[in-house]
């Protein structure tokens, strides 16, 4: 049975924190693009077409792009999941081996 | 005050210690870390002071315990550090840690000798064992195919002559030279044969596991016996002697099996006694350790002081602080054996040393203080100020609530669990760095917090917290923009002279609409240049007016009138107009002036050349005497603070004779200080600039990371945008926290040092005082 241990404390401790800021920035940044934020304007993936026949594909555009940060964050959160399983284990072979 | 404000009081003393009971009362004071000790006899030579003997018996106790220290590291054990901290031992007991600690020592050299030839012996015997059953293979074994034959004598019995062998071990590497030799040097007269050892054993020289190699060579002739001996001679083999029949073969094997197996035995019960003996130094060298440590401190201080022969007594001069001289009475009376020893205040015309009692939340702002220049005795400490202005200034070159965000609980975290031991025993010094100044960070992130908030940034974006004052769609309706307008100019103008168009300015920070703007730097410019300004100006008045409690404090009163009033004028006639001007201008004038507006920069390079600019409009009338009157006021403060008081104290000491060239040194010291100031109000006024600079060099800095890095997240519409998007943040993510959160934070972190030491300190600050440093029994250190 292969060890299911990979990652070391540090490496776990990074991708914990990363994880973490990652969830909420993504979540908060899919927030304000699903309420269609004027200040996100810019990041908005926008072609000339989308600007015809008032704002409701812009809004469409970012609609989408913010289930997008909702993944990610999905995404992150498993990540983190994953990083606190690996650091769980590295104190329990920091206990066993003496 | 508390002693944060300016330094403590510290006086010279006195203590008189008999000779029987100063090492007690040095130890006592060295316990509670009070007094700075002098040294009474700088120009004796450690070897010819008092107590240079009991300091070479410490120094002989800690050469023994350095041999145990070693002894154990070599075993693999470490030593536990000392839970509490002994007493310096008195003289008996101090014998005694030293016949024990060297009887440790001996019993642990013989030891491990004896431990060492039993391990030798037994690797001889196992050698010679493996010799004889490997040889056995081939002495015994027919001639097999593919396995180089060996006279065996009982085949060749016809042959006239005797066949010798010889048997020994060989390193691997030097097999195949050995054989080369063997073969050139008797050729034909021999015949060898090699078998790797079925189980590595130790290189006695270099402690490495190898497998040897069994060599058995099988000869005839006497000459040829002696050149093979030498040969294996050269080549460092182990020869053991290979008897001929079959019998003492089997014989020798029984033999030595017996051998090992006692020896084996023996070099158990060996290893368990070394390993209580190294069990019983690891439980006491810790205590000792710190024992004679703080022994050898107090003879090391017992030598500094002179003895006085009249009173057979010792005498030491400290320095102490008068609010702890009870605490040293006290401290001479546990101490002394008949409340003998006592201590005297002597006056003294040198300057004491600097003692500011910080706690772990003040240290952090003292130090950064210090590192420039301790505070000379009793002048006013710019430190509790730093404990607000540091961050504050920090903050504005570093103003991003995302970044501050990040920072403060960087910060937070290190401070919550500050008591954990992993924390504090980190070895990386630069951990260790940003550990000491965890209060700081904290404060400069939660600075930063705020003005991310006053700048509106957060990661380069601009939030909406309160609905923006500017309405794009009245200026729309306004100007009844069609859509061919629109298609042709790719840049509108929001008029704020248009009704409705500006609602008044933002409740707090800066409009959001003006990060969506294409002229967002020329205005955000303007008010950061102006802002950099005003805080260094500020900041140097505050400056100037700290320098008023060293003036009265050191009874210097002219100097209130003479040097602070003169500064003071020129500053604030110069620039503390320019800040009335700024103010002004934001005040009274608005939009609906803005083409006319006039241009401050323009009227105060006039007021110098005393010219005026006809197409610059004066802010308010009858400007131009006001600054006039300042200009003159400011010029005439400059002879005052040249010649005001060298002159005073020349007139002062008119009646003593003073030497010519004290005077010259006066004014020429005065003439520098006049110089540096005015020049110095000029060119700090402008290095306050770098406030501006830095956080417009931090807010571009952070809006290239988001556009370059972070939109190429949000390019794919479909859902596979999602999964792109984690690699991108966390590209992202890396990067704000090795460029924006490390670089910048370090480089605004120094400018705002730079800002503190130079522009600020040089108005009040001299910081040529010398650290007091008390005599106390430092926390044991294990290399």
């Amino acid at each position: 049975m292969v060890s299911l241990l990979c990652c070391g404390p540090k490496m776990a401790a990074c991708g914990l924190v990363l994880s973490a800021w990652g969830v909420v920035m993504l979540v908060l940044l899919g927030i304000f693009f699903n309420v269609h934020s004027a200040v996100l304007i810019e990041d908005v993936p926008f072609t000339e077409e989308d600007f015809k026949g008032g704002p409701e594909r812009i809004y469409r555009l970012y609609e989408q792009v913010s289930y997008n940060c909702f993944i990610a964050a999905g995404l992150y959160a498993l990540l983190g999941g994953f990083s606190l399983f690996q650091s769980r284990l590295n104190k329990r072979k920091e206990y066993m081996v003496r | 005050m508390g002693s944060l404000f300016r330094s403590e009081e510290v006086c010279l003393a006195q203590l008189f210690l008999q000779s029987a009971s100063a090492y007690s009362c040095i130890s006592e004071l060295g316990e509670r870390g009070l007094l700075e000790f002098r040294d009474l006899n700088p120009k004796v030579s450690p070897f010819q002071r008092r107590f240079v003997g009991e300091v070479r018996r410490c120094e002989e106790m800690e050469k023994t315990f350095t041999f145990l220290q070693q002894e154990l590291r070599a075993a693999g054990r470490l030593p536990a550090p000392c839970p509490e901290s002994p007493r310096a031992p008195a003289a008996r007991e101090a014998l005694r840690v030293q016949e024990q600690s060297e009887q440790l020592a001996q019993e642990l050299r013989e030891v491990s000798r004896s431990r060492s030839s039993l391990r030798d012996r037994l690797r001889d015997l196992r050698q010679h064992l493996h010799v004889l059953r490997e040889g056995q293979r081939f002495t015994s074994l027919p001639v097999g195919p593919g396995r180089e034959p060996i006279l065996d004598p009982s085949l060749h019995h016809h042959l006239d002559r005797k066949i010798n062998f010889v048997a020994g071990v060989i390193h691997p590497w030097r097999v195949t030279a050995f054989e080369r030799l063997l073969w050139r040097a008797c050729r034909g007269y021999l015949v060898a044969s090699f078998v790797e050892m079925p189980e590595p054993m130790e290189d006695p020289a270099t402690g490495e596991s190898i497998t040897w190699v069994i060599f058995l060579i099988s000869y005839w002739g006497e000459q040829i016996g002696q050149k093979i001996r030498k040969i294996s001679n050269c080549f460092h083999c182990q020869v053991y002697g290979y008897p001929e029949s079959e019998a003492s073969r089997t014989e020798a094997i029984t033999r030595l099996h017996g051998q090992i197996q006692e020896l084996s035995v023996t070099l158990e019960e060996t290893e368990k006694y070394l390993a209580e003996v190294l069990d019983k130094v690891a439980q006491v060298l810790p205590t000792w350790r710190v024992q004679v440590q703080k022994m050898k401190a107090i003879y090391l201080v017992l030598n500094q002081c002179s003895f006085d022969v009249t009173k057979k007594c010792l005498i030491a001069e400290v320095w102490c602080p008068v609010r702890d001289l009870t605490q040293v009475q006290d401290a001479l009376r546990q101490g002394s054996v008949s409340g003998s020893c006592f201590v005297q205040r002597v006056p003294t015309t040198e300057s004491p040393p600097t003692l500011i009692r910080t706690n772990k939340f003040t240290a952090g702002f003292q130090s950064i203080v210090d590192a420039y220049g301790v505070a000379s005795y009793q002048e006013v400490n710019p430190a509790p100020y730093a404990i607000i202005t540091f961050p504050f200034i920090f903050a504005i070159m570093f103003g991003d609530v995302g970044h501050g965000l990040l920072m403060f609980l960087f910060a937070l975290w290190m401070v919550l669990y500050e008591d954990s031991p992993r924390l504090r025993q980190g070895t990386n010094e630069i951990w260790l760095t940003f550990f000491e100044g965890r209060y700081l960070i904290l404060l400069m992130g939660a600075f930063s917090i705020y003005t991310g908030f006053i700048y509106n940034e957060c990661f380069s974006k601009a939030t909406a917290i309160f609905p923006s004052a500017w309405s794009v769609a009245t200026m729309a309706n306004h100007s009844s923009w069609s859509s061919a307008y629109l298609a042709t100019h790719p840049s509108l103008t929001l008029d704020p002279n248009v009704t409705g168009v500006f609602q008044g300015p933002y409740p707090f920070g800066i409009d959001p609409i003006w990060s969506l703007a294409t002229n967002h730097l020329n205005f955000l410019n303007s008010f950061k240049m102006k802002m950099s300004v005003v805080l260094g100006i500020v900041h140097m008045g505050f400056g100037v007016m700290l320098g008023v409690f060293n003036h009265v404090h050191f009874q210097q009163r002219h100097r209130l009138v003479l040097e602070f009033l003169p500064e003071m004028i020129f500053l604030l006639a110069l620039f503390g107009y320019l800040v009335f001007l700024i103010f002004y201008k934001w005040i009274k004038f608005s939009a609906a002036d803005s083409r006319v507006a006039p241009s401050i920069l323009i009227h105060f390079i006039d007021m110098f050349l005393f010219t005026s600019n006809a197409e610059n409009l004066p802010l308010y009338p009858g400007q131009v005497p006001v600054q006039m009157v300042l200009v003159v006021l400011a010029l005439a403060s400059v002879p005052v603070l040249l010649l005001g008081t060298p002159l005073y104290q020349w007139c002062r000491q008119r009646g003593l004779t003073v030497g010519a060239h004290d005077f010259a040194e006066i004014f020429m010291h005065q003439a520098i200080h006049t110089i540096e100031y005015c020049l110095g109000c000029v060119s700090n006024t402008a290095s306050y600039l770098r406030l501006w600079a830095l956080s417009l060099a931090h807010a571009q800095l952070s809006e290239v990371l988001w556009s370059m890095v972070m939109r190429n997240g949000f390019v794919g519409l479909s859902y596979v945008g999602g999964v792109v998007l984690v690699p991108v943040f966390a590209a992202f993510a890396v990067l704000t926290v090795a460029i924006l959160l490390v670089m910048e934070g370090l480089s605004a972190f120094l400018h705002a040092l730079r800002l503190h030491w130079v522009e600020f300190q040089n108005k009040f600050y001299v910081g040529a005082g010398y650290k007091l440093c008390p005599f106390a029994f430092a926390p044991d250190t294990w290399e």
